[in-house]
Order: C-alpha cells, then sequence, then structure tokens
C-alpha cells in the first residue's frame, strides 16, 4: 500500500457515508413541508442560557447539504499534487466540510456560529503548508480578515440574543429567536441588521471586504478552494436568509441599509468583474470571479420576494458547484502545464481533450448559458429583482438589476477569454508535454458536471426544495 | 465536613512533605512531588463532600464557602496538581541551575512549596474580610517570591525574582493603604459589612473612590492588568516554566476571586457604581489594548504567553465591570469564574507543550517550535488546540469564555468596550496563530527529524487537558453546574 493511502481511503469512506446520509435524507424528506425543519434532533447543553446541540434540515439547509456531500466528495477525490503529509491534508479537507455541514443543519444560533469556525485553523494550515505562489501572505490574509469578520458576527449575534431576550430567558434556539426577535424596536434592528451584514459580508467576500478572497483562493490547494469557495463562503448568505432577514425585518426593510446594500453589490458585480477582465492567471480570474458572483446572490437576497429568494438560493448551490468544477480542473492544468499564466498557455484543448471540454462547460454554467443551473439561478434572480409593481418609474432595486446584468456580459468576457487563452489558439511548449486526464481521476470532475447539467434541465429538483422556503420567507415581509 | 478543613489539610500536607524532604537520605527526591500529587489530588475529591452552610462562630464573618469560592478552591487544587506534573519533567533544568559547583541540585522544595501556596490560594477564595485576604494573599505572594528565583544559579531567573519582589512589595503597600482607607471610612473589615455602609449613603465620596482607586492598583498587579502589568513579560520569561504556568493562572485566579469580592461593594453602591464601573471599563480596555497589541511582535513563547495573560486580563476586567446582571443569564462573578476555568485548561495545555519543548531543545524562542509536528504529532496538536483556545477559536472552552464576556458587554449596551473587545480578539488570531505557523509551515531545524518521546505522566496529562479544553467547549454544563 502506497504510503498515505490509508489516509485517502479512510478520507473517501468518510465523503461516500456522508452522501450516502445524504442520500437518506433527501429521500426522507418531505417537499410538501420544505418550510419546516425536519429529522430534528436535540441535545441540551445549558438550561440557562437555552443552548442546545440542535439539528434539522428545512429547503434551504436541504440544498446547501446536498452541495456539501458533492463538493466534499470530490475534493477529497481528487488526488493531492505533493506526496507526503497525506494524514494532515485529509483531515483538513474533512474539517472544513465538517464545519460548513454543522453550520446547516444547526438550528441552534451557537452552534451555527461555532461550526463556521471549525474551517478557520485547517484552512489556514492547507494553504500555509501546501499552497502555491505567495500562499503564506494569502493564507494570514484570509485567516485574520476571517478571524476578525466573525468576530464583528459574533457581537452582532450576541446583541441579537441578549436584546430579543430582554430580561427573560436568553435562549440561543433559532426557533424561540424567530418569534422574539422581531419585536426587537426598529431603531434597535437596524444597526443589529447592519452589524450582522457586515460580520457576513466580509465572510461572504461583499465589496470592498472582498480583497482576501481572490488571493487565497489562488493559491489554495485544490480541495481547500473548492470546499473554501463553493461550501463555505455560501455560510454568510445562508446566516442572512436563516438569521438576519426573518427575525430583523425592519433592519432588512430600512431604506438606508437596503441602498447601502445595493451599492455594494453594484460594486461586487461589476467593479469586481473588471477587476477579473485584468487579470493575467486562471485561478486569479476564477477567484474574483467567485467573489463577482457572491453580487448576484446578494441582489436576489435584497429583491426580499419569493422569486428573488428562489433565485439567491439556487445560485448558492450551482455557483458552489461551478466554481469547485473550476478550480478543480485549474489545479489540473497547474498540475499539466506547470504554469498558470495564461499568456505563456495555449492550444491545450488538442493535447487533453477531457480537459478542455469539462473546461468548456464549467465556463459556460459560469457565464450562466442555458442548459447549466447557473442559467436557472440567475434568471429567477433578476426576475425577482422587477417583480416591484409597476410604476411611473424605476425603484433603485429595478435600477440596481438593469445594472447587474451587465454583469453577464462582464463574466462572458472574462471567462471565454481565459478559455481561449488556454485551451485555444497556437499550441504553447508547456501544452505539448500535457497529458490528459484518465481513469478515475475524471469522476470527480464528471459528478461536478452532471449536478449542474441535471439541475440546469431539471431545476425543479431543487426548486421543489427551495420554493416552499422562499415563499415561507417572502410571506413574513 | 465544614470547607477549611481543605485548607488545614493542605497546609499540613506541605509541612509532612518539607520534613520529609529535609530528613529523608533518598537522593532521589522525586517522590516529594509524587506524595504532594497524591494528597493534593485526595484533598481534591474531598472538596466534593464538603458542607457549604456557614456555622455560627464568628469565624464565619471571616471566612465564606459559596460555590464560588468552591470553585476557585477547584481551580487552584486542579492548577497546583498540573503544576507540579510540570514540575517532574522540569528536573534536568532545575537539577542544572541549582547545583553547588561540582555538587547535585537541590530541588526538593519545588514539590512542597507549592502545596503552602495552594493554601493560600484555597483561603483567599473562601476570604470574606479585609485581614483574611490580606493574610492570604501575603501567604501565596512570598511562596511565588521563592520560587520565581527558585534557579538561583540562573542570572534570568534572579532578575525576575528581583522585579517581582519590589513590585510585589510597592502593591501590598497600596493594597494596605487602601484597606485602611476602607476601614476608616467604614469602620468595618467584614465585606458584607461594608456594602451595607457603602450602600448607605452616609459614606463621604472622596476617600471612598480614593480607596477603590488604592485598592484598585493593588489587583492590577495580582491580575496583570494595566497599569501595573510591566513585570509580567519579565517575571514570566525568568522564572521556571512550572512556576510561569503557576503565576500565570493560579496566582491570576486568585486575584480575580479576591477582585470579585472586593470591588463588589463599590459596584454595588448607588453612589459608586457609576464612577467605579467607568474607572475599570476604561482599564479593561487599555488592558485589552495593551495586551493584544504588544503581543504581535514577541518571538519568545514565554513574553508571548505574558502579554496573552495581560490581555485575558482585560477580557475578565471587562466581565467585572459589565454591570449586575452580567450576560446571557450568567453573573459577572460566574463569567470570571468560568473564564478562569478555561485559561487554566488551555494555558497550562500550552506550558506543558513549552516545558517538553524548551527542556528538549533549551530555548523558549518560538524558533523551537519549528516543524514541531513532524517531531511529535501529539505535542503539536496539542499546542493547537491550546492556541485556537487561547484565540477564542468555537468549540473549544476559551471561545465559550470570551463568549460569555461579549454577552455581558453586549447586554450592557457597552459597544466601545465591546469594539476594543473585537478589536483585541481579532489581534489573537495573529499571534496565537504565528506558533502554528512555526509547528507546521516551518521545516524543523535538524534533520533528520528526530521525533519527541514523552514520559507517560506528560502524555496523559496532555490528553486529558486536550480532552477538557475540547469537551467543556461543547458542553460546559459540568463546570457551570459546579459554580451554581
Amino acid at each position: 500500500m502506497a504510503a498515505g493511502a490509508p489516509a485517502r481511503l479512510a478520507a473517501l469512506t468518510a465523503a461516500v457515508l456522508n452522501a450516502a446520509v445524504t442520500a437518506w435524507v433527501v429521500l426522507g424528506f418531505d417537499f410538501g413541508r420544505g418550510a419546516s425543519f425536519q429529522f430534528e434532533a436535540s441535545r441540551m447543553v445549558l438550561e440557562n442560557p437555552r443552548m442546545g446541540f440542535n439539528v434539522g434540515v428545512d429547503g434551504l439547509s436541504l440544498v446547501m447539504v446536498v452541495l456539501t456531500s458533492l463538493v466534499t466528495l470530490a475534493a477529497v477525490w481528487l488526488r493531492p499534487t505533493k506526496a507526503g503529509g497525506e494524514g494532515l491534508y485529509y483531515s483538513s479537507s474533512l474539517l472544513i466540510a465538517a464545519g460548513a455541514m454543522g453550520a446547516f443543519v444547526a438550528t441552534d444560533l451557537f452552534f451555527f456560529y461555532a461550526f463556521h469556525e471549525l474551517a478557520l485553523i485547517p484552512t489556514f494550515l492547507m494553504i500555509g503548508m501546501r499552497g502555491t505562489g505567495d500562499n503564506r501572505a494569502a493564507a494570514w490574509k484570509i485567516t485574520l480578515y476571517l478571524g476578525l469578520g466573525s468576530l464583528v458576527l459574533l457581537a452582532g449575534l450576541a446583541a441579537l440574543v441578549t436584546s430579543a431576550s430582554g430580561s427573560g430567558l436568553t435562549t440561543f434556539n433559532m426557533a424561540e429567536l424567530r418569534e422574539l426577535a422581531p419585536k426587537i424596536a426598529p431603531a434597535v434592528q437596524e444597526p443589529i441588521y447592519l452589524t450582522l451584514l457586515l460580520g457576513f459580508g466580509v465572510l461572504i467576500s461583499l465589496f470592498p471586504f472582498h480583497s482576501w478572497a481572490a488571493p487565497a483562493y489562488a493559491s489554495a490547494p485544490a480541495p481547500t478552494a473548492m470546499l473554501h469557495a463553493g461550501v463555505l463562503k455560501k455560510f454568510g448568505l445562508y446566516g442572512l436568509l436563516r438569521v438576519a432577514v426573518p427575525m430583523l425585518p425592519a433592519g432588512f426593510h430600512a431604506e438606508w441599509i437596503q441602498s447601502i446594500l445595493l451599492v455594494l453589490l453594484l460594486g461586487n458585480i461589476l467593479f469586481i468583474g473588471l477587476v477579473a477582465i485584468a487579470q493575467k492567471e486562471l485561478d486569479l480570474v476564477l477567484g474574483n470571479s467567485s467573489v463577482m458572483h457572491m453580487g448576484y446572490v446578494f441582489l436576489g437576497i435584497a429583491s426580499g420576494t419569493a422569486i428573488g429568494y428562489s433565485g439567491a438560493v439556487f445560485l448558492m448551490f450551482a455557483h458552489g458547484v461551478s466554481i469547485a468544477l473550476l478550480f478543480a480542473l485549474c489545479a489540473q492544468v497547474r498540475e499539466k502545464t506547470g504554469s498558470l499564466q495564461m499568456a505563456r498557455l495555449g492550444g491545450l484543448a488538442k493535447y487533453a481533450p477531457f480537459l478542455g471540454l469539462t473546461f468548456a462547460m464549467a465556463t459556460f454554467a459560469s457565464i450562466g448559458l442555458p442548459g447549466f443551473g447557473n442559467f436557472a439561478a440567475e434568471i429567477m434572480v433578476f426576475l425577482g429583482g422587477f417583480a416591484e409593481k409597476p410604476s411611473d418609474h424605476l425603484a433603485p432595486l429595478q435600477v440596481a438589476t438593469i445594472l447587474a446584468l451587465w454583469g453577464v456580459v462582464i463574466s462572458a468576457v472574462y471567462m471565454l477569454r481565459a478559455f481561449r487563452q488556454v485551451f485555444q489558439g497556437e499550441p504553447a511548449e508547456v501544452c505539448t508535454r500535457a497529458t490528459d486526464l484518465s481513469g478515475t481521476s475524471r469522476a470527480p470532475i464528471l459528478l461536478l458536471l452532471v449536478a449542474l447539467l441535471a439541475t440546469g434541465f431539471f431545476p425543479e429538483l431543487l426548486l421543489q426544495a427551495i420554493r416552499p422556503f422562499a415563499q415561507a420567507l417572502a410571506a413574513l415581509n | 465536613m465544614p470547607a477549611y478543613y481543605l485548607e488545614v489539610a493542605v497546609v499540613l500536607l506541605g509541612l509532612v512533605l518539607l520534613m520529609l524532604e529535609a530528613f529523608s537520605s533518598a537522593s532521589d527526591k522525586r517522590f516529594v512531588g509524587h506524595l504532594a500529587l497524591a494528597g493534593l489530588g485526595a484533598v481534591f475529591l474531598a472538596l466534593f463532600f464538603v458542607n457549604p452552610a456557614p456555622g455560627a462562630s464568628p469565624f464565619w464573618q471571616f471566612y465564606t464557602a459559596d460555590s464560588l469560592a468552591l470553585t476557585y478552591k477547584g481551580i487552584a487544587l486542579v492548577c497546583t496538581m498540573l503544576v507540579l506534573i510540570l514540575g517532574l519533567d522540569y528536573i534536568p533544568v532545575l537539577e542544572k541551575f541549582t547545583a553547588r559547583i561540582g555538587g547535585r541540585g537541590a530541588w526538593g522544595e519545588f514539590f512542597c512549596l507549592p502545596v503552602f501556596i495552594c493554601a493560600g490560594l484555597m483561603w483567599m477564595a473562601s476570604a470574606i474580610d479585609l485581614t483574611s485576604i490580606f493574610v492570604s494573599l501575603e501567604l501565596v505572594t512570598i511562596g511565588f517570591y521563592i520560587m520565581v528565583t527558585f534557579m538561583r544559579r540562573n542570572v534570568g531567573s534572579l532578575e525576575a525574582g528581583v522585579k517581582y519582589l519590589i513590585l510585589g512589595a510597592l502593591s501590598t503597600g497600596f493594597l494596605v493603604y487602601g484597606f485602611t482607607w476602607l476601614y476608616g471610612i467604614t469602620g468595618q473589615t467584614n465585606l458584607g459589612a461594608i456594602a451595607d455602609k457603602l450602600d448607605s449613603g452616609t459614606v463621604a465620596r472622596a476617600p471612598a473612590l480614593f480607596s477603590f482607586a488604592l485598592i484598585l492598583v493593588a489587583l492590577a498587579f495580582k491580575v496583570g492588568a494595566v497599569p501595573l502589568h510591566f513585570w509580567i513579560p519579565d517575571v514570566y520569561q525568568g522564572a521556571p516554566t512550572p512556576i510561569t504556568a503557576f503565576l500565570s493562572v493560579g496566582s491570576k485566579a486568585a486575584g480575580f476571586i479576591v477582585a470579585t469580592r472586593l470591588l463588589a461593594p463599590y459596584l454595588g453602591a448607588a453612589a459608586f457604581s457609576p464612577t467605579a464601573t467607568a474607572i475599570l471599563l476604561a482599564l479593561a480596555c487599555a488592558t485589552l489594548l495593551v495586551g493584544n497589541f504588544a503581543a504581535i511582535p514577541q518571538t519568545n513563547f514565554k513574553r508571548l504567553l505574558a502579554y496573552s495573560s495581560i490581555s485575558h486580563a482585560g477580557f475578565l476586567v471587562l466581565a467585572l465591570a459589565s454591570g449586575a446582571s452580567g450576560g446571557f443569564g450568567l453573573p459577572p462573578s460566574q463569567i470570571v469564574a468560568f473564564y478562569m476555568g478555561a485559561y487554566l485548561c488551555m494555558t497550562l495545555l500550552a506550558f506543558a507543550v513549552l516545558g517538553v519543548v524548551s527542556r528538549v531543545s533549551g530555548s523558549d524562542d518560538l524558533s523551537a517550535f519549528n516543524g514541531l509536528h513532524q517531531r511529535s504529532p501529539l505535542l503539536a496538536f496539542a499546542l493547537t488546540v491550546a492556541m485556537a483556545s487561547l484565540a477564542g477559536v468555537p468549540l473549544t472552552v476559551g471561545f465559550l469564555g470570551k463568549f460569555f464576556v461579549f454577552g455581558a458587554a453586549a447586554a450592557h449596551q457597552l459597544w466601545l468596550p465591546l469594539g476594543f473587545a473585537v478589536v483585541g480578539a481579532a489581534t489573537g488570531f495573529y499571534y496565537y496563530l504565528k506558533v502554528l505557523r512555526n509547528m507546521y509551515w516551518n521545516p524543523p531545524a535538524n534533520s533528520p527529524v528526530a521525533a519527541l518521546s514523552l514520559a507517560p505522566l506528560t502524555k496523559w496529562t496532555l490528553v486529558a487537558l486536550i480532552a477538557a479544553t475540547l469537551i467543556l467547549g461543547v458542553y460546559p454544563q459540568p463546570l457551570l453546574h459546579f459554580l451554581r
């Protein structure tokens, strides 16, 4: 048995078991009651403050759980590019996945927050130990940025819990907080909501708190980038939908906060889009594209409509899968050619046709072409942005939506350009020596691609879970 | 069984050990340490069978056995036992620095004196009278004067001892002076009577606040808060590593139980509460700032832990100052006690790893930790858990402590101090993770890599502390149950 094989076997077993449990939950899920939590279990940790290890899945959680299982399986399946230290390598990947999974199924605010941070140290170690390029600086940046962001979030959550509980029993139970928190005076809700938006925003790489993301993803080893960009970054968005929007409606509807959010999300889509165009290395293009697409999810959330929420959740899934796929492929390009500088690459598709084909499809998905889940998601976001009642002038949200539409053009420019420079044209010298993916190393790629195509052709697969949740959330307003 | 039996037992244990050490003909005095451990372990078990109800005799005006006192007694006992275990591992270093020229080392007392300090710490936990507070405090401080300078052939240890002695004596002066003013204006030495008197509105404002300021300065020395924090890095660096751990945990815990009890009369009196709170908050913010920012450039692990200890004092003072109702349903005294319990687990875990690493490499520098995960995965994992907990990463007990402090600050709308706490905690991520960088990113200094071997007792202590840090981080109920 090769060195590190036991670690790989254990990690793959864990990921497969995880996927099996997820499949069991999906099969047993009652989609008619998608707005309420199912498969609930709880274990009291503290009586006062009331804190418990409570878990459950509703439609939103279910989609995120499926995303986590898929990406985890693919990330663990990829072979490490560097031999040695397999134990730490696989356990870090699994810890990041566990953190995300725990956060998505927790129905207690304490564990919801706590699980997310489980990923902090593994990410730091992986980028620092196995990353490429300026990896140490990137590792510090992502860790300190996210550390500060999550502390701001913690302050916001502490304020939320203490204000909601008043003089009575302090509770972290999300179901109870959902009853109590909306009763907080609107003047208090607004600063708390803004703090949460800021805290979650840093974790999501909301403009202008985005600068940690692209360099960290570019220099991280493939599984870390896949799990972090694909899954973990969705925690912030999940938190907005799960905590901030339903619990603090007065904060969500405050016009001044809404205006700030609209400006910032346009910063994500337009400014970061232009930044992505200017990149010269493939990994940085992908890193920036991942930041940019968060803007659409914010737009869906800001719309406050059922269809907008549905689009946002759908995009969280589709973007998670497509960016994980792109980072997996990008790591293959680096491994086969030894470079990611687009100017030094070219014609790779001729020598590695499987890689070229799958990268092209991932590119199309990322741009949002029909047939992929991303298209279904983005169209719902844009429809949500226009769902307001017609009047004789455009609402700010509608103006933002019109501007955001240009993002599709921008992403077409940088993604297609990147594809052309790497895979087409005159074959570069480094590419002529490249070999294609073969055998089982194709499996994780195909797994993610199939997920994108399936949700693209049959969006109802996801929508049946998302719709009840989105409608319930929109009905709160 | 009345609670003071415990202190009596510990003092007797210390005396017996001292005699055994002096008159034993054995050349290896290791057995003293083992006996001390066994004795303290027995006392720790007895702690669970104590009758907390006060008796009728006047003795109970000086002494209390409330749940807070019992918790701090437990902290003192566990801390002393762990320090003795660290000490057993540290014997080679003690041997080297206590030996006469050409002779053998004399380190038998190294395992007796901490027992007396432990008795002092336990008494401090119960003291509710100015006199009993002062006497127990001095018992502890004088014990530490000796222990800090224990390595008498080591210049660093002597220098640390002199610094500690001078500043300790100074702070004692402040404390006594504060006590005399407090006695002068209230005519009482019992803290309960003092609280009633201060709250009655008949006490003049200026002398009361003057006594508060004097007492605060002395307490700041004990707990390592601004403005009397500057001895900490030097003394921590020079003292023998087990004693550094003892100072960092035991002495700080005792300082905080005394602070909890001594400051309560001021914080509870309507006339003085706003001013006292404001001063404490300012102190907390300054301590958070100094501790965390000064920790950033440190390259010596002991100094790093020293500044970390200052920054934790900042969080604890913030909890004390955040108002009587506390946060998340926990009063400030319980938040502080919980935080100290958490601090015990994670700090002693860090010192246990440091003890092994510095014994092998002969250095306390961060560079001594380079590539530790290749030499000993267990040590690297232990230190990772300790650093994560100190930094406040969730699912560790250190996070819960910080979380409760944040909750207390948020519940009282102390947004500015909360901001300081957020910035301080975020800074912590940098300097605690610096250690992880050395352990995991950097290659080991020597190749081929030499594996580190651990004594069984050290190994199981590490495992127990890791388990405590992680389990209490998810399930804090046992510790909180003990507190109530």
